[in-house]
């Protein structure tokens, strides 16, 4: 029998009862078309953080009071014991050698309002040196960032992101305008280039005044929220990390094993994120897979009916020659023809799923190659797995008791 | 050439032997055209099984072209079927999707004989059967009892096989059309071909040269 003569046979069965086999097909396609959307949706999320992460600055480790683990947010802080960082201290880091980039930030929120237009926002309001923008990867789209004459000045200047400019002065240009923030006014000279959420805060909806501004004048002490340090080399951020852990605990005398403050590293968070999507994924495409084993079960019953209802076709087929080895080719040919063409459907709807989503915004997907043979690979494999049975049942009828079967 | 000797075959329904064929023995020549008679029960349809190749006796020899099947396995039987036994039922006979072309050409599917030559020894068949050849592409579920039968004796044909084993072919038929089978059949035993026909009914068993009447799993002359 050649594969030819398979292919037609088994054709013939399934478009025989064509409702039956699009149905049973329909588990399969199902099964398929989740594990592609899913994965692709999953794959489309885990590059978005990454994206995004790595366009907070892929060098940057961040000092924060308090303890903080990724994943897990912060353990230990409260208001009073977070208050662990001094200017003094982003001024000692300075003694490390491979920082490029030393950024103390203090941030509040505040409510804000802008006199000219009468809108106000509720926005982080962050106190920052002019090594912000560089460390934290910030692009001015127009005017000028934080600059050193205002911080040794106390200037009552700010930079605002695009959400907060849009907020407070819709269509109008915002440069020159002024703001008032708790009751002092400060004056636009800067906007920034749209960047997206990240994490921990969005840069988008925020505006920046000079540090010293806002400690003496809007939060009224002199610690620090966060310090952003950018390490030279990649490679040495955990040395860099270790040294400045060290460092700090002399200066804060307590211990490196139970510090008042957390270093964190971009790296860290972004493995973290990962891993929380990659679970995610994992746990998605398994769900996705129990439909397919689902559908798999589901062929096997329409095989091991297909084999009872063609009883007497497979004694008749045995008396004119058939062997064993044809009979349970032609029913496990049945069964692959069956799962695979409905992969290819699955694929098709997955891809479709998958491309409406990137269509409709949601998250950027892509189906992998990868997935797309995995698919194939595995509707295959559970043609064989399931009919593999039924096949083997079908080929073991003696023909005499199959040609008198009523 | 067949030859039975001596053959036996033993059923065993729950721990109880029950004998279906005792001491069998016989010969057929090629070209011979012989029907197995006797009432039901008799053991006709257990000694065609065997003629056929699809059970091997449990006792006895039994020599087809000069070699020993009465002891081969699975395998080896559905080869034999496919290569020397040409089988036409009571019911049941044809696919009833596939077109007539189709039925016919099954044999040679499984004997792996090329697409062209597959077909030409298809059409040849129907037409030997005498099957109107305006049919040829018409599903076997549209043909009446007559037709089916034509075609199923063209399938039998296909392989040029030794043996034509034709278990009650006119019993689902109308008496009429049942007479335009056998005269086909008696047609294909003047062209040469051996012929074994089981039947209960004397008039259909009159049309073979020879008859072997069996009775309670024995042969009685």
């Amino acid at each position: 029998m050649t594969s030819q003569d398979l292919f037609q046979e088994a054709y013939a069965a399934l478009s025989a009862n064509k409702v039956r086999t699009g149905l049973t097909m329909l588990g399969i396609i199902i099964g398929i078309a989740s594990v592609i959307a899913m994965v692709s949706i999953g794959d489309g999320a885990k590059r978005s953080i990454e994206g995004t992460i790595q366009g907070l600055g892929s060098n940057l480790l961040t000092i924060l009071p308090g303890v903080v683990q990724p994943g897990r947010g912060i353990v230990s802080s409260g208001r009073g014991s977070a208050q662990t960082l001094k200017n003094s201290d982003a001024e000692a880091l300075q003694a490390i050698s491979g920082i490029a980039v030393i950024s103390p930030e203090l941030t509040r929120r505040f409510q804000i309002t802008a006199p000219s237009t009468g809108f106000n926002t509720n926005a982080n309001v962050i106190g920052a040196a002019p090594e912000y923008a560089a460390a934290r990867n910030l692009v001015v789209k127009e005017g000028l960032f934080i600059s050193d004459a205002n911080l040794r000045g106390l200037g009552r200047a700010a930079v605002i992101g695009p959400t907060a400019a849009a907020d407070l002065f819709g269509e109008e240009d915002p440069i020159g305008q002024s703001i008032r923030i708790s009751r002092m006014n400060f004056t636009v000279i800067g906007t920034l280039a749209e960047k997206g959420s990240g994490g921990f805060f969005n840069p988008d909806d925020a505006v920046f005044v000079p540090l010293t501004s806002m400690q003496k004048f809007l939060a009224g002490d002199d610690y620090l929220t966060t310090i952003g340090v950018s390490v030279t080399d990649k490679d040495d951020m955990p040395a860099v990390q270790a040294e400045i852990t060290s460092l700090l605990a002399e200066r804060h005398r307590v211990t490196t094993e139970s510090p008042d403050f957390s270093v964190i590293s971009q790296a860290e968070i972004l493995g973290t994120l990962t891993a929380v999507t990659t679970t995610f994924t994992i746990f998605l495409a398994s769900i996705a897979g129990i439909s397919l084993l689902v559908g798999g079960i589901g062929i096997m019953n329409m095989m091991l009916t297909t084999v009872t209802e063609r009883t007497r076709e497979i004694g008749l087929r045995k008396a004119i020659g058939a062997t064993r080895r044809d009979i349970n080719l032609q029913f496990l040919a049945e069964a692959v023809m069956l799962t695979f063409s409905g992969g290819l459907i699955g694929v098709l709807l997955g891809w479709l799923v998958s491309f409406s989503v990137t269509k409709l915004g949601i998250v950027q997907t892509s189906v992998s190659l990868s997935s797309v043979l995995l698919a194939f690979g595995v509707s295959g494999a559970i043609g064989i797995i399931f009919g593999y049975y039924p096949a083997r049942r079908a080929s073991q009828l003696n023909p005499i008791e199959a040609l008198r079967y009523e | 050439m067949l030859e039975v000797r001596n053959i036996a075959k033993t059923y065993k329904t729950g721990g109880v032997e029950v004998p279906a064929l005792r001491d069998i023995s016989f010969t057929l020549h090629d070209g011979e055209f012989v029907a197995v008679m006797g009432p039901s029960g008799s053991g006709k349809s257990t000694l065609m099984h065997i003629l056929g190749c699809l059970d091997t006796p449990t006792s006895g020899s039994y020599t087809l072209d000069g070699e020993d099947v009465a002891t081969l396995d699975d395998d080896a039987l559905a080869r034999i079927r496919k290569e020397k036994i040409g089988f036409v039922f009571q019911q049941f006979n044809l696919l009833p999707r596939a077109t007539v072309l189709r039925n016919v050409m099954l044999p040679l599917v499984y004997a792996s004989v090329g697409h062209e030559e597959r077909t030409a020894k298809a059409e040849a068949a129907l037409v030997a059967a005498g099957f109107d050849r305006s049919h040829f592409h018409h599903r076997s579920n549209e043909l009446s009892g007559g037709q089916i039968q034509r075609v199923a004796i063209a399938r039998a044909l296909v392989n040029n096989p030794s043996l034509i084993l034709a278990d009650e072919p006119t019993g689902n038929l109308d008496t009429k059309t049942g007479e335009v089978v056998l005269a086909t059949f008696e047609r294909l035993n003047r062209e040469g071909r051996t012929i074994v026909l089981i039947t209960h009914e004397h008039d259909v068993a009159a049309c073979a040269r020879r008859v072997i009447h069996l009775k309670d799993g024995a042969m009685c002359i």
